[in-house]
């Protein structure tokens, strides 16, 4: 009886050091006093206020159009690379997998750092593209992670078999191995889109000035003094990464069941 | 004789510096039946791909209709497989899965569902249509690949072991099923399988083959009767395979005793190797028989026992026979002249590749 109890307090424990600090900011967002000592009272003007402001507005543009687009270029590009990869001998496929995910294992700052000098050497001008560029980039790595295994279950004689009853490759590919696959290139695409909605340094250090996307935005923002609204904002990245998560989560559940 | 529709010419394939297929020339004629019969791993589904087109042969060309297809890709070749593992649209209805390669060729609606409905009914999966493969047996899905191949009428029918997964009724219904349709469809089939039975039962021609050599082509009577080395007699059925030694012709002693036989020209005093079927030993008394042995082992296997008889030399016959002689009963064996069959002992390192691994 005890026993339980203990691991039950636990638990709870362990819960409130991760969610403690999330469960504040939420509750400060919601918060009608502007000092973070008192509880004012409930409101939603911070929200009504982040939605009147043109620069964040402006930021959240920038990162749902770069995590868009760099999701969906990596999704194809890490698709295709899968083919690649799954096509080669098992050596040389080893070796590649390595390869695409050592850029994972890297740290945000070094990956970032490093674009940063590559987009200078290349004399690039900053701002949007170089931003999209780098994203694109460090999207790729989740793409292959999730797209090969499906890939590698992916009996090829049914390629085959499409292109023995007279399909091309490419129309092969579409009928009959992309429906295959499609869970994992979906979950592919979705932990991606999370990645760069997600991502401060890798952006931080390859934005130029005037080109800001939401984290980025915060960041300036807090450096000024803490607005109210930036709690608000912080809520719904957090709820809306919450939600991508839980899609990855749900997508290869569902597959499993049919099966 | 109807005309050659295929010519296999000096194949050769290696995989990763191994040697797969090794000069391997065989032809196919039109409307006929053929086996790819041999050991796992000798190349059976190699030779199968690279008439697909899913591989290309190192040398060698593939001639189809007098033309060159060795470099032409699959899907613009006049043949359809049916794969190893069924190969099925998995996400596609039964129906679907028919429709396939008729809807590439933008065939009209009311041909395809024709098709569709002839199809199904041919490999007796009527009423099927609408299900998803995963819905199905494994016999049944075997036949939806067959049923998605023969829709397109290709004039050549590959198939890689397509009852391998099948129970033994299963296997023998569908064996029934599809003489019945390459009769009625008269198209050429090339068959895969490591089931000497199944190849005895269904071809018109058996190419017996291991580790990549060509070791026989022959009707099923001619590879049973006549096998010509040791590897195939071991291959098709159980059989004694005896060293023995050419005395002359018509005569050839085996475990120091002589029996009359019919064959010739293998010079006199030669070795050789005698193959002697289990159901073509004759058992009596000892004193009738040429060689005298001991019944070590019977069991009852239904049409007949099987016996083993272990001569004096430490030899153990194998007879199949409907007489029944119990344990330690002293036996003669006698064979008759036309069941003895005579064949070369592999001698040149190049004929080493026929050997029997034991
Ligand atoms: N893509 C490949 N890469 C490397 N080796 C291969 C490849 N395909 C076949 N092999 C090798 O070629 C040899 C012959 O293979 P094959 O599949 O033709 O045999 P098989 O006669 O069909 O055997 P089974 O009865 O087991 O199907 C095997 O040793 C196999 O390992
Ligand atoms: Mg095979």
């Amino acid at each position: 009886m005890i026993k339980t109890a203990a691991k039950k307090f636990y638990v709870f424990l362990i819960f409130l050091f991760l969610y403690a600090p999330i469960a504040t900011l939420i509750v400060l967002s919601f918060n009608a006093s502007k000092t973070r000592a008192k509880w004012g009272g409930f409101t939603t003007r911070w929200y009504v206020s982040l939605f009147r402001n043109d620069a964040i507005m402006n930021a959240l543009l920038n990162t749902l159009t770069i995590a868009l687009i760099a999701s969906l270029t990596a999704t194809v590009i890490g698709t295709i690379a899968c083919i690649a990869i799954i096509n080669m001998k098992k050596k040389s496929r080893a070796i590649w997998m390595g390869i695409t995910n050592i850029p994972m294992l890297n740290a945000d700052i070094v990956t970032g750092i490093s674009l940063m000098l590559l987009f200078l050497s290349l004399g690039l001008k900053f701002g949007y593209g170089t931003i999209l560029l780098s994203h694109i980039t460090f999207c790729i790595p989740y793409v292959i992670l999730s797209v090969m295994p499906r890939m590698k279950q992916f009996n090829t004689s049914t390629y085959e078999a499409a292109l023995d009853l007279g399909a091309g490759p490419v129309y092969s590919f579409f009928k009959v191995v992309l429906p295959d696959i499609l869970p994992g290139v979906l979950s592919g695409f979705l932990m991606a889109f999370t990645m760069s909605l997600d991502d401060f340094i890798i952006t931080h250090f390859t934005k130029g000035a005037g080109v800001d996307t939401l984290s980025t935005k915060i960041y300036t923002e807090v450096k000024k003094g803490i607005k109210p609204e930036m709690y608000a904002l912080s809520t719904l990245i957090f709820v809306t990464v919450l939600i991508l998560l839980l899609l990855i989560n749900k997508a290869p559940a569902d597959k499993k069941q049919k099966a | 004789m109807n005309k050659k529709l295929i010519d296999l010419q000096h194949i050769t394939k290696s995989f990763d510096g191994q040697m797969i297929l090794d000069d391997l020339n065989l032809y196919i004629r039109e409307n006929e039946f053929l086996t790819l019969l041999g050991p796992s791993g000798c190349g059976k589904t190699t030779t199968l791909r690279i008439l697909g087109g899913f591989e290309t042969p190192d040398q060698g060309h593939v001639i189809f209709d007098d033309q060159d297809i060795t470099k032409l890709p699959p899907n613009k070749r006049q043949l359809n497989t049916v794969f190893q593992k069924y190969a099925l649209f998995t996400h596609m209805t039964i129906a679907e899965n028919i429709a396939f390669g008729l809807k590439i060729k933008n065939k009209s609606k009311s041909y395809i569902n024709d098709k569709i409905a002839y199809a199904l009914k041919l490999v007796n999966l009527e009423g099927y249509g609408s299900r998803m493969p995963d819905s199905l047996s494994g016999g049944q899905q075997q036949r939806i690949a067959i049923a998605r191949a023969i829709v397109n009428e290709p004039k050549v029918l590959l198939l890689d072991e397509p009852l391998g997964a099948l129970d033994l009724k299963l296997r023998q219904d569908m064996q029934y099923e599809l003489i019945r349709l390459k009769n009625e469809l008269g198209i050429t089939f090339i068959y895969v399988t490591h089931d000497q039975e199944e190849a005895l039962t269904m071809s018109d021609t058996i190419v017996v083959m291991n580790q990549g050599y060509i070791q026989q082509i022959g009707s099923p009577e001619k590879i049973y009767n006549e096998p010509e080395n040791a590897f195939v007699a071991d291959f098709i059925g159980d059989s004694n395979i005896i060293g023995g030694t050419m005395i002359e012709d018509k005569l050839v002693e085996i475990l120091s005793a002589r029996f009359p036989c019919v064959d010739t020209g293998f010079g006199t005093n030669r070795p050789v190797d005698v193959v002697i079927r289990p159901e073509d030993v004759i058992l009596s008394s000892p004193a009738n028989g040429r060689l005298t042995g001991t019944v070590t082992h019977l069991i009852f296997k239904g049409v007949h026992y099987e016996m083993e008889v272990t001569t004096p030399d430490g030899y153990e016959w194998l007879v199949h026979s409907t007489g029944m002689y119990p344990v330690g009963t002293q036996v003669g064996i006698d064979v008759d002249p036309f069941n003895i069959q005579i064949m070369h002992k592999p001698a040149s390192e190049d004929e080493e590749a026929v050997k029997i691994d034991e």
